[in-house]
């Protein structure tokens, strides 16, 4: 399974990464937003997938989830919520004030050089 | 009573020059000046006594203790000696300055500031015993001394001369830092009589060489040597009471000064002996052979102070033989050098007030317009005289004495055989005759150009006259010294030169007394320093006489290959070229720099991962794969490819929700209720938020991605992605401490009196985590906020590029 998961994130970071390096701002967005995923599996499956109830005090159960790695990411899936929200208004600001979400065109003025 | 704190006494009158400046508008603050180097200079004399006697003084003011920084004022005969010329020269320097330098247009306040922050720098360098604060005094002369060059800062040749020597000066000083930090690790300890103590101990050492170069760098570069001396004729852009106290007299001697005080420590090697010498006379020939070619009063001086450093340089290294050899001979070069260093800095500092003289009454110093002014300036011509032949080496000169005994140690390396001496040392003594017979050339060219021949009439910007009688009391003391010191040498060399020369070479002398040298003016016809001199008179006023038939000879050299086309050159590649590589490199495209970030990231770790054999993958620690789980993988891997390859913004947002859901979906798959509950809100949440802003949104476009640059992107993600999965099996596959998990599962209920173990450890064992993840919730909030409502761009935006 782990195997599987590993093959899964990597397939989630390159789609991340090939947006990311993408022109349109948007794409970049969506991008990070695969990202975050793929950075959540990959703790989760790090963390192990064993375990054959979920990490909860219940009469019987012994075989617990790692609850670490499940907090950790718990954490991570709210601050990336609030940066994607935060990067979507910036890129709809960025439209409305440029009139283009080309990354190519959004370099530093010439006298800045 | 503590004598260090007098180190410091010229930097504390220093802050009240301003307040003297403005307050007392009609006395030339100079006055007040001159009282400081007066008053230290009578107070070092009264060390001549125990310097004679071969004693020494100690003062120490604690810096850093616990690092063994501290200033220590430690006069012996080669710190004293040095302290009375700055201190000397220095009140000369100050009483011509104020007659020069007028006191209604010239910023006096800041040249004094300036000049008295020098002469606590140099008063530094020479007594410090701790190299740390030695190098803290070095770098403050280099400061000083460039805010004197560019003291008339609207002048483009002051600005250009000031950074010049700067940028010289300082990397010397740095390179002297690092062999200073050898030395200290080497010795453990920064006190230089410490390091003299174990100096036979460092022979050998790894360190010893390179500290060795290092500290000669900073040497060279200060005392103007060959090929750092191109600052020094640049400095000349300084006023001339600057240009003969700074650039004759004193901060140049600082390089001497160095190489003297550390001969103890080095003189062991003959990598010190070969450099100090060859450099030396290398200088001093080149040097005297360009100072021909100028034009210009103060640059003729200027090229010859560095030949002349470059002679007691050579003397200095000399000197350092008399550790190899125990052969009578070499004693007289370090004598010689002292002596000459003496000899030097009076006829020289005479010599630059004299062209300061010139200048300001005729209005030029350009050799070219000037001439004929015997009659009209006596007393500044006479000076001039006696300075010059001084400098040529003339009697009855003190020039004469230490030229004569320049000569003979030149001779005598003829006989020292260690280091392959024996095949070059004939070159020795002819380089230096050479040279010789060039700075008799100058010297006559020098003072007889300007004083001597038909007056030009109207070419002068002023009609000439004699200066008034305050201007010439510093350049006629200096006179009378060097005619003075011609006749008494043997009691300057008992009260100066012994006790200096007993300082560098403790292992020959235990007292100044000890020294048997004799310093006389006639050695009979069979000396063949007599006759080396008489050639040099014979053939320098033949070559005087030819002079405008082979002046033609400096034209040959193309501007292209001189030192300061090199150092030109190089400025200005290295701005160019940075600034090249900096274009080359930063795009200003965000994509650029992210390919760069992920290039590096794979590569570093994928070459991190196999050599260090780190990548291993242990098939039965993987769990067999189940059928929900696959299913969903299928799910997840169309989403992702849906959102790469959908054509509109909806179709992406809507693939990129299916794989939030597909996450959530694992996150149950998994066993993790809690993950699931919260991907499904957000996911949902951030899909609603996409839509909110569809409207809003641009569509999606490729902006004419090239299938080149697709290409790229693809391979450097490819890159990335398998770097990750990589990294994942191999930490997966060797899990070298278990999961601090059962920690957590055995006192979530004892300790925390809770059932959920993550909800636990999210607010109560690392609570902090919450706290803080709720704060960047709240920061998204405000900041999405405030972009939407403040719009504040146009305002003011024009203005802020300029």
């Amino acid at each position: 399974m782990e195997l599987l998961m590993a093959i899964l994130i990597g397939i989630l970071f390159t789609a991340a990464v090939y947006l990311i390096l993408s022109r349109s701002l948007l794409k970049i967005i969506l991008g990070t937003g695969l990202l975050s995923h793929g950075a959540h599996l990959l703790i989760l499956t790090m963390g192990g997938l064993g375990g054959s109830s979920p990490p909860v005090l219940d009469k019987g159960a012994s075989n617990f989830a790692d609850p670490l790695p499940q907090a950790l990411i718990l954490t991570a899936i709210v601050i990336s919520f609030g940066v994607t929200a935060f990067m979507l208004v910036l890129a709809y600001r960025t439209y409305g004030e440029h009139k283009t979400d080309n990354m190519n065109l959004m370099r530093g003025n010439d006298e800045h050089d | 009573m503590e004598f260090v704190f007098l180190i410091f006494l010229p930097i504390v009158a220093a802050l009240f020059i301003p307040l003297l400046f403005n307050r007392m508008k009609r006395i030339h603050t100079g006055w007040f000046v001159l009282a400081v180097p007066l008053i230290l200079f009578l107070y070092y004399v009264t060390y001549i006594p125990t310097t004679m006697k071969g004693g020494h003084a100690i003062s120490e003011l604690r810096w850093i203790p616990s690092m063994g920084i501290s200033f220590v004022s430690y006069i012996d005969g080669l710190s004293l000696l040095f302290s009375l010329l700055i201190t000397g020269i220095g009140s000369l320097v100050v009483l011509y300055s104020i007659f020069y330098l007028d006191k209604n247009k010239e910023k006096l306040g800041n040249f004094y500031v300036y000049l008295l922050l020098f002469m606590s720098a140099m008063l530094g360098v020479v007594q410090s015993d701790n190299v740390i604060s030695l190098y803290l005094f070095w770098e403050l002369t280099s400061i000083s001394s460039f805010l004197l060059i560019g003291y008339w800062y609207t002048r483009d040749r002051s600005r250009f001369g000031a950074l010049k020597s700067m940028m010289i000066t300082v990397f010397g000083g740095l390179m002297m830092l690092g062999g200073f930090v050898l030395l200290g690790i080497m010795g453990d300890t920064y006190s230089i009589r410490e390091l003299i103590a174990s100096a036979p101990s460092f022979v050998g050492h790894d360190y010893f060489t390179l500290a060795l170069v290092l500290l000669l760098l900073g040497a060279f570069t200060k005392s103007a040597q060959f090929p750092f001396y191109i600052w020094l004729p640049d400095a000349m852009e300084a006023p001339t009471p600057v240009s003969a106290y700074l650039h004759s007299a004193t901060m140049v001697k600082a390089g001497l000064y160095l190489v003297a005080r550390f001969t103890p420590i080095f003189a062991f090697s003959e990598v010190w002996v070969w450099l100090v010498t060859g450099i030396g006379l290398l200088t001093l020939f080149w040097g005297s052979f360009f100072a021909v070619k100028q034009t210009d009063l103060k640059a003729i001086l200027a090229f010859s102070t560095v030949s002349q450093l470059g002679l007691i340089m050579s003397l200095l290294g000399a000197g350092a033989i008399t550790f190899h050899s125990d052969d009578a001979v070499f004693k007289f070069a370090m004598f010689a050098a002292i002596f000459h260093l003496i000899n030097h800095a009076t006829f020289k500092g005479s010599l630059f007030m004299i062209a300061g003289i010139v200048d300001h009454e005729t209005g030029t110093r350009d050799i070219r317009k000037l001439g004929g002014l015997m009659s009209i300036m006596p007393v500044s011509f006479t000076v001039a005289f006696i300075g010059s032949m001084s400098m040529a080496g003339l009697p009855p000169f003190n020039g004469f004495l230490s030229k004569e005994m320049f000569l003979q140690s030149m001779l005598a390396i003829r006989q020292f055989e260690l280091f392959q001496f024996d095949t070059w040392s004939i070159l020795f003594p002819v380089i230096a005759w050479i040279a010789s017979v060039f700075t008799f050339v100058y010297s006559f060219y020098f003072v007889f150009r300007t004083f001597a021949g038909k007056r030009k009439e109207g070419r002068l910007p002023q009609e000439p006259h004699e200066a008034p009688v305050g201007m010439l009391i510093s350049p006629v003391i200096l006179g009378v010294l060097v005619v003075g010191i011609f006749f008494i040498p043997n009691l300057v060399a008992k009260w100066l030169i012994k006790p200096a020369v007993a300082a560098i070479q403790p292992n020959l002398y235990s007292q100044p007394a000890d020294i048997d040298i004799h310093v006389a003016a006639w050695h009979g016809f069979d000396s063949p320093e007599l006759w080396l001199t008489v050639g040099v008179i014979v053939i320098g006023a033949l070559l005087y006489a030819t002079l405008s038939k082979w002046q033609k000879v400096y034209g040959l050299q193309p501007a292209k290959f001189s030192l300061n086309a090199l150092y030109d050159g190089l400025m200005s590649f290295s701005e160019k070229g940075m600034n090249r590589i900096s274009r080359f490199y930063m795009t200003g495209l965000i994509r650029t720099y992210m390919i760069y970030i992920f290039t590096f990231l794979s590569i570093a770790v994928l070459v991190v991962l196999f050599t260090q054999d780190a990548f291993v993958v242990d098939m039965n620690s993987f769990s067999h794969i189940g059928v929900y789980s696959a299913i969903n993988a299928v799910i997840l891997i169309l989403a992702v490819g849906f959102v790469l390859l959908s054509k509109t913004r909806l179709a992406a947002i809507i693939s990129l929700g299916a794989a939030g859901y597909s996450v959530a979906l694992f996150f149950v798959i998994f066993k993790a209720p809690d993950l699931a509950l919260t991907q499904l809100v957000i996911e949902t949440v951030s899909v609603a938020l996409f839509l909110l802003a569809f409207k809003h949104l641009p569509a999606l476009k490729d902006h004419g991605e090239t299938v080149k640059t697709k290409m790229t992107n693809g391979i450097v993600a490819l890159g990335v992605g398998i770097t990750v999965t990589l990294i994942a099996l191999s930490a997966h596959s060797q899990k070298l401490i278990p999961s601090i998990a059962q920690f957590y599962k055995d006192t979530v209920k004892t300790e925390a009196g809770g059932g959920n173990i993550v909800n636990v450890i999210l607010v109560d064992y690392r609570g902090f985590d919450t706290l803080f993840e709720i704060a960047v919730l709240s920061i998204a909030g405000i900041g999405v906020l405030g972009m939407i409502k403040l719009r504040l761009a146009r305002k003011g935006n024009s203005n802020e590029n300029k």
